[in-house]
């Protein structure tokens, strides 16, 4: 673990995040993140190469549901919920710089 | 089939595929909202499909059981798997994760195998959760770009995908059309999708890549908006062609993902790797890992019906045909493949048994209603000379309008009796009177001259006289 | 104050009736929920309305629930079908739920009658409630100080007698700290004890719901009611809820209390003498007092605030504009995103979507969130280990006692360490609870943490019990 933190890269992984951080924002948001990340160093220290990550509190496998119907939510109930609808669906601005 | 593309100056194609394939469930992948096509929009929802807060997914049994069958059928081993999330910002994607498998997928290393024993590599078949639709509004085209707003439908969204990725085994669009008709029908015969292209229940996203031989595979383009099997050959002749053209005239391939025009028959760029997204892939916390075990795993595959590939190998040999050839295709496909033998096994005659239902049964369905004992008599008849291959084709035709019957009553009916031989040859000798001319060319060598002769005595016989018989006399006499 | 089985013992039995406990219960807060603000929304008419169909269903001889007429309060992140449900942000602010979480059912079905939903830092982040939209809630003992978070409304509405029992959620110690601060009862149940369907995500692996009381007996009362396998949830246990109330006399005779003793450092000595209090009160009870250590503690607190970023960021992107709750509108999609986002969540949400999505992000999963993962298995090996030696270990809940409002607010590293000895059973997926135990410092409250094995309630609430007794 690894070099400080740079402005550059809180400025890429806000854009990842989706938070249209203020230049004010970045500057303190780099240096908490730097001071975090420093204090997070401790556990360089460790010998980790043989140890198993662990991913589950509690070990269960083979979840199952059936594939039984169960009824859906109001559509208008949901619907009266979004910030914008038309015609039952939700509407949302113009897909711009996404080419998927 | 004729239009493979043959790439100039020993370039190679390599293509690889990824399918994706909306499972038949009567549910949602993790929720319990009905996954059906064409309701009204945004009705099939529930929390989890909205990624409504709090929600929390669970796996459908059958859906699991669907993706195995479908691992099974491509000979993958099914093995203990885990869910990640794919992060990314969609509007179609509600919760702005994907749930799917990335590192530990269900099914691995299987292959398929296309006509002429050509086998293809399956890396992996895993199971993943569609998303809803975006429809795009103003603007000229309907498409993304240039549109004033977008809506959004959740229908669809939390769908049980399979998505099958091939290994770069395809080596020409014609084969790849191949593997994408052989893995619809596997879909269909394991009963996991009902594999419709035109309503995206099962899609196709080709990588291309050209080389020569011997040396190194080039840069790979993903193409996408690949609707039909049709669409999958013409795109990969398009993009290979474009591959090549733009190395030979001194450019580089970028690896990008490209757009399927099959309006104008041509890939335009949709985005290339350099924005390509991070998708921070991470266990999934909300669910559990899911290991088959053996007796279930032995369970869905003693119950998976016999395979496409080994039916037409049966029907093939049964009928004396090419296992790879068209009737036996198309019969397997229809799922007719086991009347064909039921008519067999009434004593019918193979051959013609296949011939007559590649032809006269596509509205009939798997278990067609006539009889099959009915349909063996008639290809008796025809067997024996009784009716003209003609004939039976009227006969047949007759018989599935009247849902079945005694063939030979229906033959009387129709006053097909057969001409014998004798009648026939005078016949025969008649036309050579009359249309002396033509016996003249056609004793000369030209075979154009057979139709006058055959004609005429198809005329004197009232159709009644069988075309072969005719040939068959008039060459013996030539040559005598 | 009313113990809730009281209560409920009253209402079932005809001598108490609903109505009056809930206009008692409404009438205090009506008192002092302007000075404490406990609550982002008061349900008051549904809560007459449920008080009075369950009067009727007493006087027409019907059987009721255990909780029949208790006056519950809900932590603002849990599902309430058509009531709002803000988790004290701002891009959540209106939004109505169509859909209610499972806890809420079981609390219904058992007669409870939901009287609010109580404040808390946004998205449950926080160790202090200043992290809520809405401001924060105060410290019923001094209201000049923070109740604990991030579970700190539902904390201070038992402390200051507003309900009798109330549910939060638990990821890093936002139940036990708060309890510990407002002088109540908070129980961190085993993960996967109680469903978390419907309860807004905040690190899926660390986040349990727990009960509130005013003593052992409501706590293991309501957690009886709210336990259990839930099909909704795939990562409940499928075991049926664990009797508790029936151990709670049972005593800790022979039972072995676990000592920490490289526990970190950092606590007032008030806090410390009163854990020693507890040994002591426990020996005195026929408890076996046995050291352990668990060298790998230290390292918790950079794996938790690994790991919850980490899961968190994941789990708050879907608050994207779309659906439901806030939306700055916009010219284009991205631009409704960010600007969605960037009004709507509070400096320490955004700070920890930023950690957890640089954690996560391609060349530094390994070196950070992956390593994290190890670490965890390292804490909970360490446990393992220990609990070989020990059926329960004594740890204070918190350093210190309830701290003044601002006083960490400019330092996240050092509000961050709050949390140092409730952080490791959330890592392990344990549970733990903390009773009241005295005072320390300026006569503020003092917490004892309770920490068990998986699924080891009954022996830490016996022992809870046992220190209730002493203290």
């Amino acid at each position: 673990m690894s070099e400080s933190i740079s402005q550059e890269i809180v400025v890429k992984v806000s854009r990842l995040a989706r938070l249209n951080l203020t230049p004010a924002e970045i500057e303190r948001m780099t240096s908490q993140l730097a001071g975090m990340l420093e204090h997070f160093r401790d556990i360089d220290a460790l010998e980790l190469s043989t140890v198993e990550p662990m991913t589950q509190p509690y070990p269960l496998q083979n979840v199952l549901r059936d594939d039984v119907e169960a009824p859906s939510l109001d559509h208008d109930e949901v619907l009266s919920q979004a910030p914008s609808t038309e015609s039952g669906r939700f509407r949302v601005p113009p897909i711009i710089g996404f080419d998927v | 089939m004729s239009d493979i593309a043959t790439l100039p100056n020993g370039w190679q194609l390599i293509v690889g595929l990824e399918v994706h394939v909306e499972l038949a469930t009567k549910t949602k992948m993790f929720s319990a909202s009905p996954n059906r096509f064409g309701d009204a929009p945004n009705t099939n929802i529930d929390p989890v499909t909205l990624g409504l807060p709090g929600a929390l997914p669970v796996l459908n049994r059958h859906a699991i059981e669907l993706a195995m069958r479908i691992g099974l059928a491509l000979n993958c081993k099914v093995q203990p798997c885990t869910f990640h999330r794919k992060n990314y910002f969609y509007p179609d994607l509600p919760k702005a994760y994907q749930i799917t498998q990335y590192d530990h997928p269900l099914n691995v290393d299987g292959h398929l195998m296309l006509p002429g024993d050509v086998r293809i590599g399956i890396e992996r078949a895993h199971l993943e959760e569609d998303t809803g639709k975006s429809t795009h509004f103003g603007g000229s085209s309907g498409r993304i770009h240039g549109s004033d707003y977008s809506l959004i439908d959740f229908n669809r969204a939390g769908v049980p995908l399979v998505e099958i990725v091939s290994r770069p085994d395809i080596r020409t669009s014609e084969q790849a059309r191949q593997y994408v008709a052989e893995l619809r029908a596997i879909l269909l015969a394991v009963g996991a999708s009902d594999a419709k292209m035109e309503e995206g229940s099962m899609r196709c996203d080709v990588n291309v890549s050209v080389h020569k031989p011997g040396t190194p595979f080039g840069t790979r383009c993903e193409i996408k908006n690949v609707n039909s099997i049709r669409s999958v050959g013409r795109a990969i002749d398009y993009e290979s062609r474009r591959q090549v053209d733009l190395i030979e005239g001194g450019g580089v391939i970028r690896q990008e993902t490209r757009h399927w025009d099959d309006s104008t028959g041509r890939t335009e760029t949709l985005r290339t790797k350099e924005d390509a997204d991070d998708y921070r892939y991470f266990l999934e916390p909300d669910l559990v890992p899911l290991i088959p075990d053996q007796a279930w795993i032995e369970a869905v595959r003693a119950a998976l019906p016999v395979l496409p590939a080994a039916r037409r190998n049966a029907l093939g040999q049964l009928c004396n045909v090419d296992k790879d050839g068209e009737s036996a295709i198309v019969v397997v496909e229809r799922g007719q493949d086991d009347y064909v033998r039921s008519v067999v096994d009434a004593g019918g005659d193979p051959a013609r048994a296949l011939v007559y239902v590649q032809q006269a049964f596509a509205e009939q369905g798997p278990t067609p209603k006539i009889p099959a004992s009915d349909l063996a008599a008639l290809t008796n008849l025809e067997r024996a000379g009784k009716i003209t291959s003609t004939q039976a084709k009227t006969l047949l035709s007759d018989l599935i309008d009247a849902g079945g019957g005694d063939v030979a009553v229906m033959a009387t009916k129709r006053g097909f009796e057969a001409l014998d031989t004798t009648a026939v040859e005078s016949m025969v000798d008649a036309a050579i009177a009359t249309e002396s001319g033509a016996w003249l060319k056609y004793c000369n060598g030209e075979e154009k001259a057979l139709g006058a002769l055959v004609g005429a005595v198809m005329k004197s016989s009232q159709g009644k006289a069988d075309g072969k018989v005719i040939t068959a006399l008039l060459r013996a006499k030539r040559s005598s | 104050m009313q113990k809730l089985v009281d209560i409920a013992f009253g209402v079932s039995n005809g001598s108490l009736s609903a109505s009056d406990v809930v206009e008692q219960h409404l009438a205090r807060i009506e008192t002092r929920e302007s000075e404490i603000h406990a609550f982002n929304c008061v349900t008051a008419d549904q809560a007459r309305q449920d008080a009075a169909n369950i009067d009727a269903d007493v006087k027409a001889g019907k059987k009721v629930g255990v909780l029949a007429g208790v006056p519950i309060a809900l932590k603002d992140n849990m599902c309430t079908r058509g009531v709002a449900t803000t988790c004290s942000s701002k891009i959540l602010e209106g939004w109505k739920p169509p859909y209610d979480a499972t806890v809420v059912s079981k609390l219904r079905a058992a007669g409870a009658i939901i009287i609010g939903k109580t404040n808390l830092d946004e998205f449950a982040m926080g160790s202090s409630t200043e992290n809520s939209a809405f401001g924060p809630t105060k410290n019923p003992h001094d209201i000049s100080r923070v109740p604990g978070g991030s579970s700190g409304g539902s904390a201070a509405a038992v402390s200051a007698g507003f309900v009798s029992g109330a549910l939060g959620s638990d990821t890093g110690g936002s139940i036990r700290q708060p309890a510990a601060l407002c002088g109540v009862v908070g129980v961190k149940p085993t993960y996967g004890m109680v469903s978390r369907y419907g309860l807004v995500a905040f690190a899926s692996s660390l986040d349990q719901i727990g009960p509130f009381a005013n003593d052992v007996r409501d706590a293991a009362t309501l957690l009886e009611v709210i336990a259990g396998h839930d099909p909704m949830d795939s990562t409940s246990i499928p075991q049926p809820a664990p009797s508790l109330v029936s151990v709670l006399d049972h005593g800790v005779s022979g039972m072995r209390i676990g000592k920490v003793t490289d526990l970190p450092e950092g606590c007032e000595p008030d806090v410390l003498a009163r854990l020693e209090a507890a040994f002591d009160a426990l020996r005195a009870a026929g408890a076996t007092i046995v050291d352990i250590e668990l060298p790998s503690i230290t390292y918790c607190l950079t794996a938790y605030y690994l790991i919850a970023p980490a899961e968190a960021s994941s789990n708050l992107a879907r608050y994207d504009g779309v659906r439901y709750g806030l939306r700055i509108d916009s010219p284009d999609l991205n631009a409704m995103y960010a600007a969605t986002r960037e009004a709507g969540f509070g400096d320490e949400v955004k700070r920890r979507i930023m950690l957890g999505t640089y954690a996560l992000s391609a060349g530094y999963y390994d070196a950070y969130y992956g390593k994290a993962l190890k670490v965890r298995r390292l804490i909970s090996d360490d446990f393992a280990r220990a609990y070989k030696k020990t059926d329960v270990v004594l740890t204070p809940t918190t350093p210190s006692v309830a701290f003044k409002f601002g006083s960490k607010t400019d330092d996240p590293l050092a509000m961050y360490l709050c949390d140092l000895f409730t952080i490791p059973t959330n890592l392990a997926g344990h549970p733990a609870m903390s009773v009241p135990f005295g005072t320390g410092a300026h006569s503020l409250p003092v917490g004892v943490q309770v920490l068990a094995p998986t699924l080891g309630e009954q022996a830490m609430f016996r022992v809870a019990a046992e220190l209730e007794r002493a203290s």
